[in-house]
């Protein structure tokens, strides 16, 4: 007889080689025709968590440690733009001349990308621009997470009337588009900052996850350890966040950082509709807007503002794709 | 199945409720007066702006003139927009349009989404995998915006096939480039959706019994594989109906295409509560529509689920 309060007789992946295929029988798949398939790999194999599992397969992709080195470098620009360039981006001056080509040979400098049409250093304003994507992405992510998660975690936990009502209120803002209800809540404000943004999306963004959570959450409820678990007394918040939450959690991360990469480009679509942030926050959106006038004669006013944003939605992205290959080996 | 369509509409109710009701709430409640704002630069005169907000409703609590318009609404009057155009009107005249070009984009993200999804699923890690994989993570990564500058560039200025700009919005042929950039995210989504579904479905139980049994590898692929994988696809297609038509605004504002999101984002900036009230409406009624009839459509290409 084991000790009940013995952490070791509640671990959720008490078998080696489980872990991973808890998550794909979730999906009703074949979980025992795995396990049958590998049973010398999961007896070779010392103990892992499912994370643990994931982090040792993600270590050897290419494309996440790509993206990821991408990603800390867009961190590092938003926290320290000054580190990459010494050029003011607000700084107009009309000297500069927007049709005269980028100079390649200015490596870093001012004029690495040419200047835009008011005269500014385009490069500057690149390195600046990623702070407003990667702030709205990052807080509006943890936000809708963090709302999201609790709401679906209670929805799916409590179940009934409680599940019922919560559904229905995420079916209603489910069916609001996310870029429409922004537009009209973003328009009531005359002066918006970034938190504003983040603010307007986490409000209308969190049913995504919600919904996710849920699901995940249905499931794993009716796992035997959290039946032992409520059997041998553990209360409401021990179930939920021991038990239930480290087992639900793998497919809400995989939407989450996925979604990172959607919040920006929506930011930089509310931005370039002129509903979204305002001078003088500095945002790739605007800048883009403000580049269509001379995308005939300087198309490069346009191409720079452009490539950054793009490639900073593709690495949030590829990261994304990369832990659901790692977390769902279903889908290999 | 009759007694689950029914509990499925019941079930839409209070969501149509509660959906139109948070919009009209976003619209009305949020600062910035819409009357005041008819005058422009002008002061307004006390009485003047009195009376209009009389007409309008403006002077009850929120819920009354909620409840006022909700029966109107079920009388088929979408209200008056501030210009004194009936916001159905208006409707009228943008709607087709944007059906058009939602329709024009879904055939599109479908066929062509489809039938990459199924050469990429089909030979995972052969070269065709690898081109569908990188082209549609860049589309999913290029902002649709750019993407329509970009096409914008490409087909009308640098090839001259088209013109940059729409300048017959009821013409179908002119609107397959707006189509096509509004439908291209879609269509990276639902080819690798298709990619993944056929993935999973490869290694299913009736695949290898269809290979042994010798069925044909046409009848296996398209009546086996496909119908089964097409489920999750379909799931997708019916959401994105509704997410087309709302998405409308950036394509059909770069493309002057005078379709429902110009209407839409012109009526947002100016304040026109009727008229956004009326247009998100709308949405929500196909949005809630289309993700019923996806339910229905469950039953027929899976016949183990059955609908009690």
């Amino acid at each position: 007889m084991p000790d009940i309060h013995d952490e070791d007789s509640f671990e959720p992946h008490p078998k080696p080689g489980i872990s991973r295929l808890d998550y794909a029988g979730e999906q009703g798949m074949a979980v025992e025709q795995e396990t049958l398939v590998e049973p010398d790999v999961a007896k070779r194999e010392e103990a892992r968590s499912l994370w643990g599992d994931a982090w040792r397969d993600l270590r050897r992709r290419p494309i996440f440690l790509l993206s990821v080195v991408l990603i800390l470098l867009l961190v590092v620009m938003a926290v320290f733009p000054w580190a990459f360039t010494d050029a003011n981006p607000r700084k107009a001056d009309l000297v500069h001349d927007y049709l005269r080509r980028p100079d390649w040979t200015d490596f870093f400098g001012a004029g690495w990308f040419g200047y835009d049409a008011q005269g500014r250093s385009i490069y500057a304003r690149v390195v600046y621009g990623a702070r407003a994507s990667i702030t709205v992405g990052i807080f509006v992510t943890a936000a809708v997470t963090v709302l999201g998660g609790l709401t679906g975690m209670v929805a799916g936990y409590y179940g009934r009337a409680v599940d019922a009502v919560i559904s229905r209120v995420v079916d209603i803002f489910f069916g609001i588009p996310l870029l429409l209800g922004a537009l009209v809540l973003l328009n009531a404000f005359t002066t918006r900052t970034v938190w504003t943004v983040v603010l307007a999306l986490a409000v209308l963004g969190w049913t995504q996850i919600a919904r996710v959570m849920r699901g995940a959450v249905l499931t794993v409820k009716q796992s035997d350890y959290v039946v032992a678990g409520r059997a041998l007394g553990a209360g409401t918040g021990r179930l939920m966040f021991r038990h239930i939450l480290p087992n639900a959690v793998a497919p809400v991360i995989v939407v989450a950082t996925i979604a990172l990469g959607g919040y920006i480009a929506t930011e930089a679509t509310l931005s370039f509709l002129g509903i979204g942030l305002q001078d003088p926050t500095i945002s790739w959106g605007i800048d883009i807007s403000s580049a269509q006038k001379v995308i005939r004669t300087a198309p490069y006013v346009l191409f720079f503002p452009a490539a950054a944003l793009s490639a900073t939605v593709l690495a949030f992205i590829m990261m994304g794709d990369a832990v659901r290959d790692a977390l769902d080996p279903k889908l290999r | 199945m009759g007694s689950y369509v029914l509990r499925r509409v019941l079930q839409m109710i209070p969501v149509f409720f509660g959906t139109t009701l948070l919009i009209f709430v976003m619209v009305y409640t949020l600062p910035g007066d819409p009357v005041t704002a008819l005058f422009g630069e002008k002061a307004a005169d006390p009485a003047v702006v009195a009376s209009i907000k009389h007409k309008y409703f403006l002077d009850q609590p929120l819920w009354k003139q909620y409840l006022h318009y909700m029966g109107n609404l079920f009388q088929g009057d979408f209200g008056t927009s501030f210009t004194g155009r009936p916001v159905s009107d208006i409707m009228a005249g943008a709607f087709p349009v944007t059906i058009r070009l939602a329709l024009l984009a879904f055939v599109f993200e479908m066929i062509l989404g489809l039938a990459l999804g199924m050469l990429s699923g089909l030979r995972r890690g052969s070269v065709q995998d690898t081109l569908v994989l990188v082209l549609t993570l860049m589309v999913i990564s290029i902002p649709v915006f750019v993407l329509a500058y970009i096409a914008q560039t490409v087909f009308a200025t640098n090839l001259g096939w088209v013109t940059p700009t729409v300048q017959d919005s009821y013409d179908l042929s002119q609107l397959v480039l707006p189509a096509v950039v509004l439908g291209s995210l879609s269509l990276a989504y639902v080819a690798r959706l298709t990619r993944t579904s056929i993935g999973e479905n490869l290694r299913a139980d009736y695949m290898r019994t269809a290979v042994a049994k010798g069925l044909p590898r046409r009848t296996i692929v398209l009546r086996h594989l496909l119908r089964n994988s097409l489920i999750p696809v379909i799931t997708f297609l019916g959401t994105d109906l509704g997410a087309l038509m709302g998405g409308a605004i950036v394509t059909e504002g770069i493309f002057n295409v005078q379709g429902i999101g110009n209407v839409l984002y012109r009526a947002i900036n100016t304040k026109e509560g009727p008229t956004v009230v009326g247009i998100v409406t709308v949405l929500v009624i196909i949005y809630l529509v289309a993700s019923l009839l996806v339910d229905l459509l469950y039953a027929v290409l899976d016949p183990r689920i059955r609908y009690a």
